[in-house]
């Protein structure tokens, strides 16, 4: 059997008209194109871009509308009681999502911040996560032995604390510390939220990191760069790592909600800032006492924290299947 | 020449001209117990003293069923994998030793090609930067640039070189083992170690790749270690035939010789398996049918490993391990009772 044969018969008639419908597509661009399709997907993602860029464009936002979340509107409140005047809890053309009680704060503008702060929380978090796992993981599935072993049992060590009951013993003394180095009160409680969240969410990244990495050790393309004489560094970050973006895309986009909602939690809890600057948390916090006369002022914040972390859960599923539609939805 | 190994025991064929001269290598993986202190409870001997060596543009077959240790030789000849004893020569030199650093430089003339070709692959990865992988990993920077270069490659694999954007996922088995190929010898190596390099692939497809495999030796005196468990395909490029049941060689010959006249019961064995295209002939022919499994390489039978499933096994056989001979110029067998010459008329 000659030589040109064998390319006749292999390759499916490569002609130049055929090459041009028929673009090379990486796993990544198959996984794109089966995300477009799901309609779940797209609409969590437009509601999450949405967020974000509220988020982002907070100041320019809330000027249009004109309100400002730290100004009092002393009008708008009732003076006996401290109740909004109005419907639905003041809700006007002034105040689109009503005022707070008592103060007189714009619930949309302090919706608004309070996004701010959660999503530069849950998106550093997460970052801070991301790079701890991953690095860890890799080096712990890759190593085996000794050092994976001693990785295994500082995972296990950390896991074992009781996250809550550490964050509200620490709060104020490590926030204390983090403001003697110079950050602004407001940061350092933002730096010690993100800190704790990420300090104790990496162990599970590192090990799921793991478990793929002592599969994708085993497989020949490693063994391959190998026997080419590849160093450690190009197998782990050029072999390896591109074929773990996957599961570590999933995670995070999971990771965000978990960190979203925790945020408020705290804040919740007292554990966040400082009023008057705006969260989440720190409002259903405040509406909680409010909820017999003024539902409405715990159903808002509620509501679009629900949204947000439901969108971004969803978004998570949808990413997941779409890297792996074998998986199916659990 | 024929002489007596390091070990003075076994005799093996010596050539002055050798690429690769393996003597007395053994691969054991200790196997651990449980719990904190990872005690050794035993080896898993997965490859038990073998020696061959191999000149420039000759293929040494080595056959043998699964679980008997083909593969692990196949790596740890070229050091994927650490020999625990023995000793390795390339051109002349002794390489048992060498740290993975110091056989950074070596790599360049030993290559692999993998079994499978779905996994042999990084999907995550293009062709061309597949293929120019090993230009990078060496610092091997071609006259008319990696892209030329790895072009002329696919072209000469018999890939479409325009294809060099595209991701395995893309490729069809046959094409996918193709780029392996395009990769291992990418750098021009003197070594090829082919890890049952078509058992995965489609009969048409398998006669396609070992063509284009002969056609690449002749035209770059490329010396192959080809590693199957298909007798006929292997028979088919190789010139020497080793071969191995649970470690050891048993038997090793000029190709032919291993068919035409094989001295080995297991060998006689294995070849009376292979089906013959005229179905007369294959009614009429005698086979020799193993009985039970593969022992443990744990714990392999005393004296000749092949003793329990031997058709002709008797005492002797479980006292006295049976040492490679020269049986006939150039054939070499471990054996007791080896057969006779001309047993065989296929």
């Amino acid at each position: 059997m000659s030589l040109a044969s064998d390319h006749a018969v292999e390759t499916p008639s490569g002609t130049s008209v055929e090459q041009t419908e028929i673009a090379g597509r990486s796993l990544t661009q198959i996984a794109w194109t089966r995300l477009r399709r799901d309609k779940v997907a797209m609409t969590s993602l437009g509601l999450v871009l949405l967020v974000i860029f509220l988020a982002a464009a907070a100041p320019v936002v809330t000027r249009i509308v004109g309100v400002h979340p730290t100004d009092f509107y002393p009008k708008t409140v009732s003076d006996a009681g401290g109740l909004p005047i109005g419907k639905w809890g003041g809700i006007s053309l002034d105040h689109p999502l009503g005022v707070e009680p008592s103060t007189g704060y714009d619930i949309f503008a302090r919706l608004l911040y309070g996004s701010r702060i959660s999503l530069l929380i849950a998106f550093s978090g997460t970052l801070i996560t991301l790079v701890l796992g991953v690095t860890v993981g890799i080096i712990a599935g890759y190593s085996r032995g000794f050092l994976d072993t001693t990785l295994g049992r500082l995972m296990d060590i950390i896991l074992a604390f009781p996250l809550l009951l550490i964050l509200l013993a620490l709060s104020a003394p490590l926030a204390q510390r983090l403001e003697a180095l110079g950050l602004s009160p407001d940061a350092s409680r933002v730096a010690f939220i993100i800190l704790v969240l990420s300090f104790f969410g990496w162990p599970y990244l590192a090990r799921i990191v793991r478990g793929q990495v002592l599969s994708l050790r085993e497989r020949e393309f490693v063994e391959s760069a190998v026997s080419m004489g590849a160093g450690t560094s190009r197998i782990l970050f050029r072999e390896i790592l591109p074929n773990l973006w996957a599961p570590i895309l999933v995670y995070a986009t999971l990771l965000l909600p978990t960190y979203i909602a925790a945020e408020a939690s705290l804040s919740f809890l007292g554990v966040g800032l400082l009023p008057p600057t705006p969260s989440w948390g720190a409002m259903l916090a405040e509406s909680v006492r409010y909820f017999t006369v003024l539902p409405s002022f715990l159903f808002i914040p509620g509501m679009y924290l629900f949204i947000v972390v439901l969108c971004f859960n969803l978004l998570g599923d949808a990413v997941r299947d779409a890297l792996d539609p074998r998986a199916g939805r659990s | 020449m024929t002489v007596v190994d390091e070990s003075g025991t076994s005799e093996v064929l010596r050539r002055d001209d050798a690429l690769l001269r393996v003597d007395q290598v053994q691969k054991y993986f200790p196997i651990t117990g449980g719990g904190v202190l990872k005690r050794k409870v035993g080896d898993v001997k997965a490859v038990e003293s073998i020696s061959f060596d191999i000149v420039p543009g000759e293929t040494l077959g080595i056959v043998g069923e699964s679980g008997c240790g083909k593969s692990t030789a196949g790596r740890t000849v070229t050091k994927l994998l650490d020999p625990t004893g023995g000793t390795i020569e390339f051109e002349g030199r002794d390489i048992t030793h060498l740290s993975r650093k110091e056989m950074v430089p070596l790599r360049r003339e030993m290559q692999m090609i993998f079994q499978d070709p779905y996994s042999s692959l990084n999907p995550r990865h293009t062709v061309g930067a597949i293929i120019s992988a090993p230009f990078k990993v060496q610092g091997v920077k071609p006259a008319r640039g990696v892209q030329a270069e790895v072009q002329d490659l696919m072209a000469r694999v018999g890939l479409n070189p325009e294809h060099f954007n595209r991701y395995p996922n893309e490729f069809s088995g046959g094409q996918r083992q193709r780029i392996g190929i395009a990769r291992a010898i990418a750098l021009r190596p003197k070594l090829i170690v082919c890890d049952e390099p078509v058992s995965a692939l489609d009969v048409s497809i398998q006669a396609q790749v070992v063509n284009l495999l002969e056609d690449l030796q002749d035209e770059f005196r490329l010396a192959y270690i080809f590693i199957a468990h298909d007798l006929s395909v292997v028979r088919h490029i190789s010139d020497r035939i080793a071969v191995m049941y649970l470690g050891r060689i048993m038997e090793t010959a000029a190709s032919e010789k291993i068919y035409s006249s094989p001295r080995h019961p297991y060998t006689h064995a294995l070849t009376s398996a292979v089906p013959l295209p005229d179905p007369r002939t294959e009614r009429a022919r005698e086979r020799i049918l193993l009985e039970g499994d593969l022992p443990s390489p744990i714990d392999p039978p005393s004296g000749c490993v092949f003793r329990t499933r031997c058709p002709k096994a008797q005492q002797r056989c479980a006292d006295e391990v049976p040492l490679l001979r020269e049986l006939a110029p150039g054939h070499f067998g471990a054996c007791h009772f080896p057969e006779e010459k001309h047993l065989l008329t296929a």
